[in-house]
């Protein structure tokens, strides 16, 4: 690990002040943003105001975590949780920690996924979000030491644990490591699920690889925002391998419910409603027959 | 024959010329028994250099060898009335993947492993040992059926990965691969996964959430394969041997990361050198582990399984 390490400070989450910030962070250009599928130019305050989801053409612009922090749970709810966990080196990889650091910088976070106990429409939930725009989400032993403490946490309080997942898959510089956590954070939802406990999985853009592969796919509810890329092998992998044209809407969100992989797509406008429902239907009103 | 592998080279000239040597001895009828004997002498002392000192590349042409030993081969020298059960019960048998019951040193087992081809036309037929979600979800059939009937469970782990095609992707190979982690991380019998070629990526780790995982001494087990890792490290898959390097994917590698829990000893050269006796080794290995493991109850087996994942994985905590 670098010295640097030693020195970085963790920074104190706090919600409420998101929207100031991200205007440098996903909107680089200031006042208009051009959706990047219809070209509609918007004015990027009113975008904002629609959770950054295009008002012509519905595409689903990627949001920071915290950003879906605040547009999912109750405000100011939010207690993130192991903001202190420090990736380190094990395979001594040429550059890693740099990576991180600028990583950490670019977006507040002490890795690619943010995690905590909040409050959904007054219940109570513990929730992991993905960050793609750190590494592009990869999750190396923070990440998956995180979501594992995230899901013991639910277990514990014996409340919901719900996950936005947002990930290029396992991270390679962690080697083996990586490939680990998978197994890592499924043993934790196990318990959790044999404790009778609820677990939604929401599935963003993008979702592949080693995520797709382990948390993503065992919600007791599998949902996904619409258009996200969701699948285990990469689209150029399995073409050079089957050496066919796939079709257009491969391994997006619809084609995965079109093929039973998923209970629900859920536009982001509706994802905290309809997530509340769920959850209420399992808290609220059931019989027990122990 | 065995196909020659680049490091064993100077053994393999070696061992020729000794031979050369001997015929010209017999033909011409002149003692060279001198000469001979100090050449043998100097075979053994370099086969035992090359085999004691092989990079982590070298490793992997032995891993991925055309006549190292499949799972199959294991079974049939290992285990006693093997009964091969076949399909996911949904959509298909996956000849990829291999599994049955069988008796074990006198116990009953599940035994369940990904299964490579010997010849083409096998390759073919289980799909170079790259497994659908068909495989996974019979592999998985088996391991439910072993809990139901407290039988230990055995996996072989023998595979690039998990089949990247149109087909796995429609139906499920995240879904199959994520439900087996979950799944095996609550079963309530012994569960021992050995590596015995190449682990690559998730389609190795559906059958890895076990107890205790061993791996052949020449075995990898890896995030991805050295030449994905080259081809995105050096955007030049020909830099595998230093990617095998880098990413810490051998036995002893992944001991010291301490994710494997113990490495089986190969005959010199390789697994595929002498079939029966690593067989033999083989058995030692798993008897000595399950007797251990066949001692802890279900609750425990549980927890400890729980806990040895929940361990895996390196940071600072400050
Ligand atoms: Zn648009």
């Amino acid at each position: 690990m670098s010295i640097r390490d030693l020195f970085t400070i963790s920074r104190k989450k706090n919600t409420d002040n998101i929207t100031k910030r991200e205007d440098e962070k996903a909107f680089p250009e200031g006042i208009v943003t051009k959706c990047p599928k219809c070209k509609m130019i918007h004015v990027t305050k009113e975008i904002e105001k629609n959770l950054k989801v295009c008002t012509k053409c519905q595409h689903h612009f990627s949001l920071t975590a915290e950003e879906r922090i605040a547009c999912f749970l109750d405000k100011g709810s939010f207690v993130s949780m192991d903001d202190h966990l420090q990736t380190t080196n094990p395979l001594n990889f040429p550059a890693y920690v740099e990576k991180i650091e600028i990583d950490k910088k670019k977006t507040g976070l002490n890795e690619a996924v943010l995690t905590g106990v909040g409050a959904l429409k007054g219940m109570q939930v513990v929730v992991a979000v993905m960050d793609s725009h750190f590494r592009m989400g990869s999750m190396g032993s923070v990440v998956g030491e995180k979501i594992t403490r995230a899901v013991e946490k639910a277990t514990e309080l014996r409340v919901p644990f719900i996950i936005f997942t947002a990930s290029g898959g396992a991270r390679m510089q962690e080697g083996v490591l990586s490939l680990m956590q998978m197994a890592k954070t499924s043993v934790a939802l196990k318990r959790h699920s044999e404790e009778g406990l609820l677990y939604i999985s929401i599935m963003t853009h993008p979702t592949t690889g080693g995520v797709s592969a382990s948390f993503a796919s065992i919600g007791d509810y599998n949902i996904a925002e619409p258009q996200s890329l969701i699948g285990f092998a990469g689209r150029r992998v399995i073409e050079q391998t089957v050496r066919e044209k796939l079709p257009d809407d491969f391994q997006t969100a619809e084609f995965l419910l079109d093929h039973g992989q998923l209970d629900a797509i859920f536009n982001r406008l509706e994802m905290r409603d309809k997530i509340a429902t769920i959850v209420k239907l399992h808290v609220q009103g059931g019989v027990s027959h122990v | 024959m065995s196909k020659l592998m680049a490091f064993e080279e100077p053994v393999v000239k070696l061992r020729e010329k000794i031979v050369e040597l001997k015929t010209i001895a017999t033909e011409a009828e002149v003692d060279m028994s001198g000469e001979i004997e100090k050449l043998e002498s100097r075979l053994q002392e370099l086969e035992k250099n090359v085999y004691a000192n092989m990079e982590p590349w070298d490793r992997v042409q032995v891993a991925r060898h055309a006549e190292r030993p499949t799972t199959l081969e294991y079974i049939e020298r290992i285990f006693d009335d093997f009964i091969e059960l076949h399909g996911d019960r949904t959509f298909k048998d996956d000849a990829s993947i291999v599994g049955g019951i069988a008796s074990f040193n006198g116990q009953a087992i599940t035994i369940i492993g990904h299964q490579r081809g010997k010849t083409t036309k096998e390759n073919i037929r289980r799909n170079f040992g790259m497994p659908h979600p068909e495989g996974y979800r019979k592999a998985l059939r088996l391991m439910k059926q072993a809990e139901k009937f407290n039988r230990p469970i055995i996996c072989f782990i023998d595979t690039k990965g998990a089949y990247p095609g149109k087909a796995a992707e429609e139906r499920g190979q995240s879904e199959a691969i994520a439900r087996n982690l979950f799944e095996m991380a609550g079963l309530r019998v012994p569960i021992i996964s050995v590596v015995i070629g190449e682990g690559g990526s998730g389609g190795a780790l559906a059958l890895g959430v076990a107890n205790q995982i061993l791996m052949l001494e020449n075995a990898t087990y890896s995030v991805i394969s050295p030449e994905g890792a080259a081809s995105i490290l050096w955007k030049d898959a020909s830099y595998a041997k230093q990617a095998a390097e880098a990413m810490k994917i051998t036995a002893l590698d992944l001991k010291q990361l301490e994710i494997i829990d113990g490495i089986i000893p190969e005959v010199a050269g390789g697994a595929h050198k002498d079939k029966e006796q690593q067989a033999i080794i083989m058995k030692e290995y798993i008897t000595n582990t399950l007797n251990d493991l066949n001692k802890e109850s279900a609750e425990q087996l549980v927890e400890n399984r729980y806990t040895k994942f929940k361990n895996i994985g390196q940071y600072i905590e400050q």
